[in-house]
């Protein structure tokens, strides 16, 4: 492997994307116009569950500008099912068609498609659509589901119980009857609305002529989406270019492929022209896949002197009525996750993922892993609290010892490296924790609610290796690169990866200047276009640098390789006697030398080709990962709570993490603060509700919080650095980091201000209404 | 178009007449007439900002008036804000320098939000920043880059 010479990794490069973007230049799907375009609006279920007895679409297809209306009897065996869901052995399953097939499952579930001239007669048409359903009793509390007797999401299934994995441990339950104390606690973490900026968009173009399809979709992972749409539309991939182009944002629920998909590429197809549509933000809140809504016990077996020895643990996921691209998986990878930064002895736990009749749950920033590290980071301030023990005192107590790597926990996960103690210190050190104990106690004296909490942690990033991953996704965890030097000696590089804000047209563009020399401007990076990327499997579970740049690392070695080839046979020596350094290979001890840009074009040019290598200067490289990386951090909260309102003020968060490697530490800086604010907001005010017979009631911005620019403090950040060899860039995750880390941390703040009063547990999100009744409550109870 | 009313508006700098029908938003006149597609739709309901442009000097968002409202008034979008992108506005280049943008889907609305906050105050507090961008929502950023960046271009139109 070839030691490229750091002269632009490692340093905050301006990013390369910005430029369009800060003029509003970017392309986003629904800012591509194409001639003879037409428009499509959704009709979506009023109700949780029924049966659809009539839809007339009579009035709709009268409607002057209207185009066509479809339902599920016009695609019947022409297209679907929904090719999304997550698949394994002895799972409750059913098909889910693109349009509801007869019965409704949730609210928002798409009934009919208008397609129109224009945005507004498609709008129009659609509210003239007569959908006549017969409500039956929906099923919403997960675990109300799981009750025998409950109603059924799909009546041919035996329950709503879609897995159940139960992993007991004999082992477990003897360190129970040891242990000198136990405790056991009900957690809740809340379902939330991934909410990015953009919404989802599509515009699909078949071209009968060639017979091809181009669908342009705002998604993390335009591969998939050409692979399920060809399975959908049963048409060749071949066929399909799928492009995801200035993507708005994604957090994990633009990974899937939305059943409007394949539908409006099946549209398209059947009208012979193009159609486009955007969802609103109504219906982003209603039909994109929402994250967490996990419920969890966790029963905790433990030392008098803070040592943890077992867990056993209960998830209950609620998968919603359709099985999503990772629904089950999501809510298995919580107990994987369950130890933390923490050497516990024995684990055991059972996993149900459940149906109840909601939108359907998907990966979500973090995706399983924040739910583990909400258990364990609340579990230890808990055993602080029973042993008296400071919350950090404890953590270090249980650490996995820097020297125990690589380790394998007790449930099953294979730790790359790690050193959670010198996390811990720096961030303690930067805080000055005692002091802050100290000026808390102080507050507490003059009556004030003030808490600091703390979380340690770990995660799971770009996981590998593929074997075993989802073959009906067509799928695997590698990711490919391809880097192509012109004659000039300027690079392309094509990547697998499909960046949407994580910055990666300007990490690789750093990558490939320190490989060749060449300078920033002399690069350009090609990602999210099926036509021109080989192949791919996309940018999710912060795989980015740690998968894909991995690739890159590989491919650029390739080119450099033959690049030393060229040079040595042009120079008239061995290869070995080649040296290279910045763009130039000399001769060793000559001054006889070559640049990268004049081996390009000798590489190019017939008359100077070298024996036995073909012309041109170009590989292709997968990155196959060998293990996962398990990047950690060290966060501290300070908080102070309102006892007259209940309102909570975030007066410090600091956070010192380690990712290993870092390309370029202000996009990681704002990976990292971004992923804060994101799990600060489910902490503490975002909340997908849905009533009790299943109407959403957090439907607009009115009634879903999104954090704000004025919650928050600057924050203070600072990170160590403990390489990875599981890639050769040394480098791990950082995309979902910030959001398990913060999460806990808020909430032990939270409870750690209000543990005066007797409260041991609020649940998130810890709205002031929540937090004014626990205050009061407390206050009756004493 | 029957039931169209005419429009006369100046959008950055240019004037434009056109036939309108009465109901169309300010935000889809400028995307869908206009090409201005740097002008971005995040809630059709003036409460996340993605759609901030100026009319005659002042911040607002189009997706909650309608294009009639503008009739014979002056409209400032992203792409009216610099010439090319040697003559970038202070505002763009802080957020360029500051990584105040990750997406770039809220980075219009944004930088439009803050360009009210510095034409009324050159020198704006880190809170009197936050303050003003509270009605723009950005998902990715967290938003402490984005006062670095505000911040910054303050600096800059100082300097100048």
């Amino acid at each position: 492997m070839v030691a490229f010479r750091p002269n632009s990794v490692g340093k905050a490069i301006k990013r390369r994307e910005d430029p369009r973007l800060i003029r509003g230049l970017g392309t986003y799907t629904d800012d591509v116009k194409l001639p003879g375009m037409t428009y499509a609006a959704f009709v979506r279920s009023d109700f949780p569950a029924g049966a659809i007895h009539s839809i007339d679409t009579t009035a709709a297809a009268d409607h002057p500008g209207v185009v066509a209306v479809y339902t599920y009897a016009d695609m019947d065996g022409q297209v679907g099912p929904s090719p999304v869901g997550a698949e394994m052995p002895g799972m409750g399953k059913a098909d889910h068609p693109l349009l509801a097939d007869g019965r409704v499952l949730h609210v928002g579930q798409p009934v009919a498609v208008v397609v129109a001239e224009t945005p507004y007669a498609a709008r129009d048409a659609a509210s003239l659509v007569e959908v006549d359903i017969e409500p039956r009793e929906a099923v919403v509390d997960v675990e109300a589901a799981m009750a025998p007797d409950a109603p059924k999401v799909y009546e041919e299934l035996d329950s709503n119980i879609c897995i159940q994995v139960p992993i007991p441990n004999p082992e477990a339950d003897k360190l129970f009857e040891q242990a000198d104390q136990t405790l056991s606690m009900r957690l809740l973490n809340q379902r939330v609305a991934p909410f990015p900026m953009e919404g989802r968009a599509i515009c699909a173009h078949w071209e009968e002529g060639p017979g091809k399809l181009t669908i342009w979709t705002s998604n993390q992972a335009p591969h998939f989406v050409k692979q399920q749409v060809a399975m959908c539309l049963r048409i060749p991939e071949i066929r399909i270019r799928a492009i995801a182009p200035e993507v708005g944002g994604g957090f994990g629920a633009k990974i899937p492929t939305y059943p409007e998909d394949p539908l409006l590429c099946w549209v398209s197809r059947e009208l012979r022209r193009p159609v486009k549509w955007s969802e609103t933000r109504t219906e982003n809140l209603l039909g994109m896949t929402h994250g967490r809504g996990h419920v969890e016990k966790i029963e905790v077996a433990f030392q008098n002197d803070g040592r943890v020895l077992a867990l056993k643990g209960q998830t209950i996921s609620e998968l919603g009525a359709w099985r999503s691209f990772y629904g089950p998986f999501i809510a298995l990878s919580t107990h994987t996750m369950s130890c933390g930064c923490y050497d516990i002895k024995a684990v055991a736990w059972e996993t149900f993922a459940v149906y109840t009749n909601t939108m359907a749950t998907e990966a979500y920033r973090g995706a399983g892993r924040p739910e583990a590290a909400y258990i364990i980071e609340r579990v230890m301030d808990e055993v602080a609290a029973a042993t008296g023990l400071d919350p950090v005192a404890v953590r270090r107590r249980n650490f996995v010892d820097k020297d125990a790597f690589p380790h394998t926990t007790a449930s099953g996960a294979v730790y790359d490296s790690g050193d959670y103690d010198k996390t811990l210190d720096r961030m303690i050190e930067l805080v000055g924790y005692d002091d802050a104990r100290e000026a808390q106690r102080q507050a507490r004296d003059d009556g004030r609610l003030v808490g600091i909490g703390v979380a340690a942690f770990t995660e799971v990033c770009g996981i590998g290796p593929s074997g075993g991953t989802a073959p009906h996704q067509r799928m695997g965890t590698w990711e490919s690169a391809t880097v192509r030097v012109e004659p000039s000696g300027n690079v392309t590089v094509y990547t697998g990866v499909s960046p949407h804000g994580q910055g990666q047209e300007t990490a690789f563009a750093q990558m490939v200047s320190d490989a060749f020399g060449v300078g920033l401007d002399d690069v350009v990076v090609v990602h999210g276009d099926t036509d021109q990327v080989q192949h791919g499997v996309g940018t999710f579970g912060s795989r980015g640098i740690a998968v894909g740049g991995a690739a890159l690392h590989m491919a650029l070695t390739k080119v450099h390789a033959k690049a030393t080839r060229i040079a040595a046979h042009h120079l008239d020596a061995p290869v070995d006697q080649i040296d290279y350094e910045d763009g130039e290979f000399t001769v060793k001890g000559s001054d006889r030398k070559l640049t990268f840009r004049q081996v390009a074009e000798m590489a190019h040019l017939w008359n100077v080709a070298v024996p036995g290598e073909e012309p041109g200067l170009e590989a292709v490289a997968r990155f196959e990962p060998p293990g996962t990386t398990f990047p950690f951090g060290a966060h501290l909260c300070q908080v102070e709570v309102d006892p007259e309102s209940g309102q909570i003020e975030i007066q410090r968060y600091v956070a010192v993490d380690d990712f290993g490697v870092v390309i370029n530490p202000m996009l990681a800086d704002g990976q990292r603060i971004g992923g804060v604010v994101q799990g600060i907001g489910q902490a503490m005010w975002e909340e997908v509700q849905y009533d009790e017979g299943g109407q959403l009631l957090s439907g607009t911005l009115m009634d879903y919080a999104v954090p704000r620019a004025k919650h928050f403090p600057r924050m203070v950040l600072d990170n160590t650095v403990t390489p990875t060899d599981v890639n050769p860039l040394g480098a791990k995750g950082i995309g979902e980091l910030g959001t398990i880390g913060s999460t806990p941390c808020v909430v032990n703040a939270i409870v750690d201000a209000l543990r005066p009063l007797g409260i041991t547990n609020i649940d998130m999100p810890a709205k002031p209404e929540r937090v004014w009744q626990a205050i009061q409550a407390a206050g009756a109870a004493q | 178009m029957p039931g169209s009313v005419p429009v006369s508006i100046t959008v950055n700098g240019s004037k434009h007449e056109c036939a309108v029908e009465p109901r169309t938003l300010l935000v889809h006149f400028l995307r869908e007439e206009l090409d201005l597609t740097g002008v971005h739709i995040g809630c059709e309901s003036t409460l996340c900002g993605a759609c901030t442009v100026h009319l005659n000097g002042r911040a607002v968002k189009s997706c909650t008036l309608l294009a009639v409202q503008a009739d014979g008034q002056e409209v400032t979008t992203i792409e009216g804000l610099a010439a090319d992108a040697n003559n970038l506005h202070p505002l763009q280049l802080g957020f360029w320098e500051k990584h105040g943008l990750q997406c770039g889907y809220c980075t219009p609305g944004m930088i439009m939000a803050a360009k009210q906050l510095l034409d009324d105050n050159p020198n704006p507090t880190e809170d009197e920043i936050r303050e003003a961008i509270d009605g723009n929502i950005c998902r990715c950023t967290g938003y402490q880059q984005i006062v670095d960046a505000i911040q910054h271009a303050a600096e800059v139109a100082g300097a100048v």
